[in-house]
């Protein structure tokens, strides 16, 4: 299983954060801080795995990889195998890339709605569901659209159902 | 009107998320000042009637609660409501919203029941898929439980897009509602003859995690899963089933003889790496037995180790580390490549090598592997170098000192140790070295060297982490003084004024020891005039030995030192320090008058020859090492009882912890039944023993016979209790129980030196079984009533397929043999007991399960 998703910029700033079992957002926060201090301590060009059973529990593993200004970081368990979860971080980069032709920081921090609809697709209540990304992109484009056709009908009459509702 | 109008003002200059991120981009008010802020808009927007402007609003809070941390869970009401939106964008942002915050409990869970149930039905699959994804997050058992059979439906789905997260959901409602197996398994396990990967992969990962959890009830599936190890070539799928075998072969050995041969397949046949190293993680893990696929598993680690790619170089170690225990000669073939890891950049690398050179130590080669690790302890980095200090500590003192044959060796590098300078292992030294002194006889000359070196280091006084060390030095310098050199230059060393750097226990200890070295000085020094006048006429031969070094100048000179040094710290405020100062002060003050009166102590009968016999006699007694056990070893007395409720001793104590003063009526009259009751036996008591009838020490008196356990043994007991107390057996006699480790048997004959004998107790050495093992012990539990459940919908499924298959022939006696028949295809013979014994099991169980399945089983049974 996978127990968390993060991305972090090279400052520490979380791009986007997500945790497969419910936790705290204080403690959440603490991850994420956690986290960053060990990948800030790792020089270039050594292995991506880490062994952080401090910071998630026993047996947890983390992979990470660092694209320009962001840290990609996946946190799983022993039912991973971790030059899995490695490729997994490229099908997402490559998805990402995709969507957003030549995907940067500024439009993950921008598209906040739209990166959880690709990490959706990928990984579905902690378990790895889709690893093709045509087909991710498929499935977050008509999401897009559905999304899209429920705005424009809400643009012409958003306050009728007030007026109805009085 | 107005609701409205402010409604409509509020959409139209609402910010939405992306102005929201705009401005957190912008701002220089300061993050907290700004969230703070955002946090003010967001809640009154919030509360607005248009759901647009409501999800919106909740929108942002998500945001802003995943990647800064503000608590959300005050909106989970509104989450609710923006669920429920018949708009498809409103819907995501709400389930996204509920699957961020919501858990257990969450008081308006209850509430998404319906709205789940009508989405998981909807037309449009992205709205059952996000219905789906919210119950794979946050299904409880209630929502498990009334969605079981939408999620049943739904896997039948003939869209795989519906149908893959169907079958992801079913972990979730699995785990949190057992009874769900029952329905689900049977269209769960269908999906194995799917020719779509997706669903494969799926339902292969959702058996890798049940597995995981409870091996012992997919084992029925094994013929499954080894069809799919057998026919896929998707990677990922067969990493799962890779993963689901390693947890299988680990309780069922003959399954791994199965197994095995299609696994080098895969490893001689792909070029993933990933697949690769899962196969050899499996091997290694749990076919370790199977001689070729482990030596072709070695193979490919060996492959990984001369990459240049970090990754599979540390996996590479990694596997050889698991490999270690059952084949070590797998090590020792990659010995180069190891010891040259331990020079990687990558911290994971190194320790990794670390973990290996320590599983190769052995007798013969753990003095050559210590020097090269001491070698790169001293260029380590702090961390790292702490960590091979650690992993040769450890390695070293295994089971009671167990590859050491050379203890002079041993203990000179325990000193060492002592002098790396980013040494923070103190605790770990002292240790050892006290544990050495009290186990090993023959290492205590080299032990007091050593110490002694210690000891007049002047660097390792201001090193903090280093101070147990010097605890220990001091204890061992004063414990074994007879080994000692020069015990004059000891007291100094132990009294140096650079020892106020110390914290006060280890300074005691300290003082402790100049004592105990000042005493054995004395007690030499009268002996050898006893002798000396005795056997004036004889020539004594041993007048070289270094009994004769102390002569009264320089035992008046030793005691005017001590006097000197210690003289101050007889006023330092702790009072520990002061205490041990003052017990030597008066011992001095005891011996000093006579000492320097007369010049020759020729009577063996003088009063500070007296003395120091009676402190030798004090610090004679050696200690030896205590079991870990030994608290159990005392048994428990007759009449304690651990276990007793104590609640009416609170009651009790409750009563008597009031003002006692105040006797009066009301008092009395509160006081309950007991109480008045022991007041009337305190009074016939106190009639019969004529003592004064008082309330506070009658009730205590009262209390103390019925919880006399809880008290001391006071002198006027009954002989019986006398009795109990020497049930207990003294701690020193304890640790007389050892027994002496005889020659190991195992040693070479070629050693130059004998290995000294090792006091080992005979148990409490090892540690017993750890809170972590109790725990898994605990959680195994847990999911016992989950593998029930997947044993008896196992059997149920079985059942079913044969009837589906041998429907002209519903002869239930057959059954078992035709299920084995059909076992047979992937499996060995030999599993049809096991099958059946499996079968078996399930049955014993059926009062866990409903009865309907109770019933199933009842039919098997009877055949």
């Amino acid at each position: 299983m996978i127990k968390a998703v993060m991305m972090l910029n090279t400052q520490g700033k979380p791009r986007l954060a997500k945790f497969y079992d419910y936790m705290p957002v204080e403690k959440q926060q603490e991850l994420i801080r956690g986290v960053f201090s060990v990948l800030c301590s790792r020089p270039e060009n050594v292995s991506n795995f880490l062994e952080i059973d401090s910071l998630f529990g026993p047996f947890s593993r983390l992979v990470y990889k660092h694209y320009a200004t962001l840290y990609f970081v996946l946190v799983f368990d022993g039912s991973e195998n971790e030059l899995a979860m490695l490729d997994l971080i490229q099908v997402l980069v490559e998805t990402l890339d995709k969507c957003f032709s030549n995907v940067c920081e500024l439009d993950i921090v921008f598209n906040y709605s739209k990166m959880h609809a690709v990490l959706d697709e990928i990984v579905f209540g902690g378990q790895v569901l889709e690893t093709s990304s045509a087909e991710v992109i498929k499935a977050v484009e008509e999401i897009s659209k559905l999304e899209a056709a429920s705005n424009s009908i809400s643009l012409v009459p958003k306050s009728v159902s007030g007026w109805r509702g009085r | 009107m107005s609701s409205s109008s402010t409604s409509i003002m509020d959409n139209l200059f609402q910010r939405s998320l992306e102005d929201l991120i705009k401005g957190f981009r912008l701002q220089l008010l300061g993050e907290s000042n700004f969230i703070s802020r955002a946090l003010e808009e967001i809640r009154r927007e919030i509360k607005s009637t248009d759901l647009s402007t409501k999800s919106t609003a909740l929108h942002k809070l998500s945001y802003l609660a995943a990647l800064h941390g503000v608590d959300m869970s005050w909106a989970a009401f509104h989450a609710v409501e923006v669920v429920s939106s018949s708009r498809f964008q409103h819907k995501r942002i709400g389930y996204q919203a509920i699957t961020q915050s919501f858990n257990d409990q969450t008081s308006v869970m209850l509430l998404i029941t319906n709205q789940v149930r009508k989405d998981l039905n909807s037309a449009n699959e992205y709205e059952v898929s996000l219905a789906l994804e919210c119950l794979s997050r946050i299904g409880t058992h209630d929502l498990a439980r009334d969605l079981t059979p939408e999620v049943f439906t739904l896997l039948a789905s003939s869209k795989s897009f519906v149908k893959k997260k169907a079958i992801g959901v079913v972990l979730r409602v699995f785990e949190k509602y057992h009874d769900a197996v029952n329905v689900c398994f049977k269209r769960l396990v269908e999906n194995f003859e799917s020719s779509n990967p997706q669903i494969l992969s799926a339902v292969v990962g959702v058996f890798c995690e049940l597995a995981t959890k409870d091996p012992q009830s997919c084992l029925p599936l094994a013929p499954e899963f080894y069809k799919v190890l057998v026919d896929s070539r998707n990677n990922w799928v067969l990493i799962k089933v890779l993963k689901i075998f390693a947890k299988l072969a680990s309780i069922e050995p003959r399954l791994g003889k199965k197994v095995a041969e299609p696994i080098c397949e895969h490893m001689r046949r792909t070029v993933a790496k990933s697949l690769v190293f899962e196969c050899v993680r499996t091997v290694v893990s749990s076919l370790s037995d199977h001689e070729a696929a482990v030596k072709l598993a070695v193979a490919k680690i060996r492959e990984f180790l001369v990459e240049d790619d970090p990754n599979l170089k540390y996996l590479g170690l990694n596997a050889l580390s698991i490999v270690a225990p059952k084949h070590l000669w797998a090590v020792l073939e990659n010995k180069e490549v190891i010891v040259k890891a331990m020079s990687d950049e990558d911290p994971n690398v190194k320790l990794e090598a670390l973990h290996l050179l320590m599983e190769m130590v052995n007798e013969d080669n753990v003095s050559e592997i210590s020097r090269i690790l001491m070698n790169y302890a001293l260029k380590s980095d702090p961390l790292f170098c702490n960590e091979i200090i650690f992993f040769v500590l450890s390695a070293c003192s295994r089971n009671a000192y167990e590859i050491i044959v050379d203890f002079d060796w041993y203990v000179s590098l325990l000193g060492e140790m002592a002098r790396i300078p980013h040494c923070q292992r103190g605790e770990e030294i002292e240790h050892q070295l006290i544990d050495i002194g009290m186990r090993v006889r023959d290492a205590r000359p080299q032990l007091v060297r050593v110490s002694w070196a210690l000891l007049i280091d002047p660097a390792l006084l201001s090193n903090l982490f280093l101070h147990p060390i010097l605890s220990a030095a001091a204890w061992v310098s004063g414990e074994y003084v007879e080994f000692s050199k020069n015990p004059y230059e000891t007291v100094e060393a132990l009294l140096q004024p650079r020892t106020g750097l110390l914290p006060p226990s280890i300074r005691a200890v300290y003082i402790h020891s100049a004592f105990k070295v000042l005493v054995f000085c004395l007690g030499s020094y009268f002996s050898s005039q006893e002798t000396t006048s005795s056997s004036l006429a004889q020539e004594s031969s041993s007048g070289s030995s270094s009994m004769n070094a102390f002569t009264h100048g320089s035992i008046l000179n030793l005691v005017n030192v001590i006097e000197r040094d210690l003289g101050p710290l007889s006023e330092t405020h702790n009072v520990e320090v002061q205490e041990r100062a003052k017990n030597v002060l008066g011992f001095i003050g005891m011996i000093k008058q006579e000492i320097a009166e007369k010049l020759d102590l020729q009577d063996n009968e003088t009063e500070s020859s007296r003395v120091t016999a009676f402190m030798e006699d004090v610090f004679s007694e050696e200690f030896g090492p205590v079991s870990a056990t030994a608290q159990e070893k005392a048994g428990v007395p007759d009449g304690l009882e651990l276990k007793e409720n104590l609640v009416d001793l609170e009651e009790i104590c409750g009563e008597f912890l009031k003002p006692v003063e105040s006797e009066s009526v009301s008092y009395t009259d509160k006081i309950s039944f007991s109480i008045s009751k022991l007041r009337i036996r305190d009074q016939q008591e106190a009639s019969s023993s004529s003592s004064p009838p008082d309330e506070a020490s009658s009730l205590l008196a009262e209390h103390r016979k019925r919880h006399g356990m809880f008290y001391l043994t006071s002198q006027k007991e009954d002989p019986d209790s006398n009795s109990t107390h020497s049930d207990y057996p003294l701690a020193n006699e304890l640790a007389n129980e050892i027994s002496q480790d005889p020659f190991n048997p195992k040693r070479k004959p070629n050693q130059s030196k004998p290995r000294p004998v090792v006091v080992k107790l005979d148990d409490g050495d090892e540690s017993r079984i750890t809170p972590q093992a109790k725990k898994n012990i605990q959680t195994a539990k847990d999911d016992e009533s989950l593998s029930l459940a997947i044993q008896s919908a196992l059997l149920v499924k079985n059942k079913g397929k044969e009837k589906d298959r041998y429907e002209g022939n519903p002869n239930s006696g057959q059954q078992e043999k035709e299920e084995s028949s059909r076992i047979e295809n992937h499996q060995n013979s030999e599993n049809k007991k096991k099958k059946k014994k499996k079968k078996k099991n399930g049955e014993s169980s059926k009062h866990n399960c409903t009865n309907h399945d109770g019933e199933m089983k009842f039919s098997l049974m009877s055949e």
